[in-house]
């Protein structure tokens, strides 16, 4: 890789516990050129949200570095934004204002009040949510609700766009949707990309690299697969397509045989319930 | 069940009755009528056990012609103490709000202290959980032994019973505040300023309106018994003073009206606190 725009550097990450010390990510290796799609698909546990974390700043990896654009990361800021699983939007505040929390936020300086009202309703537009600026999240779907923490990411202007497991927790026909948008606006902005996921197609369709990390604990980069197909895609051509087919099989591959998931229960540790207080 | 909502009925409204008097129609038969019927069953039982001969308490008939100058004039005012009962609930009111607001402002800010950080909750936490099971009473004499004066030991009780639920609700509030949203704001490197305002203060905003609601009843149960005993214009002491003079239908009604602002005030933070935290709901 030429274009080395993000770097991620020999990165460890190891949890201490009460049970002791668990190591997540071991070696973490890997580069980013401007403008690429990545994908980062594993089993579930095996860390691959840990790294994004790592990526975001969110988290501080145990050794190792993330440098981006020449400068190491160690917080986070708007030029990573995330897209959460769980959309994150911040319920008290209309779609218009959650985008505008982060605009006003990231943009005092560059743009002036017009502007930023501007660039807002334009970002709102990209993702189709212009109908909703004044409805809280409790009344849109929850296909909207991501529409709009992809909004708020993108107003950003983010260097690098970070999308944790996006469409998750949507239905098949709202996250095929939602994909296709993902990939428009991505021909549209040549955003850099790295997405979180564990949903095969979704990888083969959308990436431009898929790297597939071994189960944890210490998870590695197992394999990198470079999707070498052309944009723009079409999911429905895509499907007979057999270079689409042997990728896919390809990562298939990969985490049903070479790296089977074994569950182990006695792992699972219990999250306590945060409680409620009367007084 | 087939009554519960006539707006949806498929029904149509009676000849010469507007939707909108329809409604209020239904309103009054399904809200106002149940709560009459026990009221008017439980005056009648209270009667009936109170109208014997040599019954140690007044019937509400009897009651009602006893403090009927009370009731029909309601702001008189004969210097002293003696004036009429809204000016007694009103002094009480005003001492309560005092006393109320004071809790509100620094409840909020220990909560907030106690909910971020976790030195302050290790060392302020067990201090509260001792503080806040004594009596509003107990704390009383030694306010007056302070403040060396009724007033200000009366809205001190007032404070320091309504403060602790205030503080212990927000400080949960706080914990609470869901990782994703301090993502969110550390993603866009919010301040403290604007954290404080944008996240956290309405992220536990159902929190600490729980704690202001619990907060404010207990104020109002204080600040009978504080008056009881600092005396002066209030409707503490005007109960204790009936009680004195031995007039029980004074009492009765001094009762009903203390339920009465109590319940308003219950009322009145709650209606605040769901126009507030409107939208807070998990989205």
């Amino acid at each position: 890789m030429t274009n080395r725009y993000l770097s991620i550097e020999q990165v460890d990450m190891t949890f201490h516990t009460k049970g002791g010390a668990s190591n997540v990510l071991k070696g973490i290796d890997l580069s980013v050129a401007r403008g690429e799609y990545i994908s980062i698909i594993g089993h579930s546990g095996c860390g691959k949200s840990t790294l994004l974390n790592i990526i975001a700043g969110l988290t501080e990896s145990t050794s190792g570095a993330v440098i981006l654009d020449g400068k190491e990361v160690n917080a986070p800021g708007p030029d990573r934004s995330v897209v959460f699983q769980n959309h994150s939007l911040l319920p008290w505040l209309t779609v218009y204002e959650n985008v505008a929390l982060a605009v006003n936020k990231t943009c005092a300086r560059t743009k002036s009040k017009a502007e930023r009202h501007a660039w807002i309703l334009k970002n709102l537009e990209m993702v189709g949510m212009s109908h909703a600026l004044d409805k809280r999240p409790a009344e849109i779907s929850g296909g909207m609700k991501q529409r709009v923490g992809i909004a708020r990411a993108l107003a950003m202007e983010p260097k690098v766009l970070l999308l944790d497991e996006p469409f998750g927790a949507l239905d098949a026909l709202t996250r095929a949707h939602l994909q296709e948008e993902v990939m428009r606006i991505q021909d549209e902005l040549g955003n850099t990309v790295i997405m979180i996921t564990h949903d095969v197609d979704e990888a083969v369709l959308l990436s431009d690299r898929i790297v597939m990390l071994t189960n944890g604990p210490s998870a590695r980069i197992g394999e990198v697969l470079d999707i070498d197909l052309p944009r723009p895609r079409n999911r429905i051509t895509l499907a007979d397509d057999p270079a689409y087919n042997r990728y896919r099989q390809e990562v298939l591959r990969f985490l049903y045989e070479k790296q089977r998931k074994v569950e182990r229960l006695a792992e699972r540790r219990d999250n306590p319930q945060p409680t409620k207080a009367r007084a | 069940m087939s009554v519960s909502s006539s707006t949806d009925s498929p029904r149509r409204p009676l000849p010469g009755w507007s939707p909108n008097l329809h409604r209020l129609r239904g309103t009054l038969i399904h809200n106002v009528l149940p709560p009459a019927i026990i009221i008017a069953v439980l005056g009648a039982i209270w009667e009936i056990l109170c109208s014997s001969p040599g019954a140690a308490l007044p019937p509400p008939s009897q009651v009602i012609s006893d403090t009927w100058e009370l009731i029909v004039n309601p702001f008189y005012d004969y210097g002293g103490n003696d004036k009429g009962m809204g000016w007694q609930i009103l002094a009480s009111l005003e001492r309560v709000a005092y006393g109320y607001l004071l809790a509100v402002v620094a409840g909020i800010s220990l909560g907030v202290l106690v909910g971020q950080s976790t030195w302050a909750m290790r060392g302020l936490d067990p201090v509260f959980q001792v503080l806040r099971t004594v009596p509003p009473l107990a704390w009383l004499p030694i306010s007056l032994a302070g403040f060396q004066d009724s007033t200000p030991s009366a809205i001190f009780v007032i404070f320091i019973t309504a403060i602790w639920p205030i503080i212990i609700n927000t400080s949960v509030g706080v914990r609470n505040i869901p990782e994703d949203y301090r993502n969110v704001a550390r993603v866009l490197r919010l301040n403290g300023a604007e954290y404080f305002t944008r996240i956290m203060l309405p992220a536990a905003a159902p929190y600490i309106f729980s704690g202001l609601r619990i907060g404010v009843g207990l104020s109002w149960l204080a600040i009978v018994a504080a008056e009881m005993l600092i005396g002066g214009v209030g409707i503490g002491f005007f109960i204790w003073d009936a009680w004195n003079a031995s007039m029980i239908s004074d009492i009765v009604l001094a009762l009903i009206y203390v339920g009465i602002v109590g319940f308003f005030l219950d009322r009145m933070v709650a209606y605040i606190g769901n126009r507030v935290t409107r939208g807070t709901a998990k989205g």
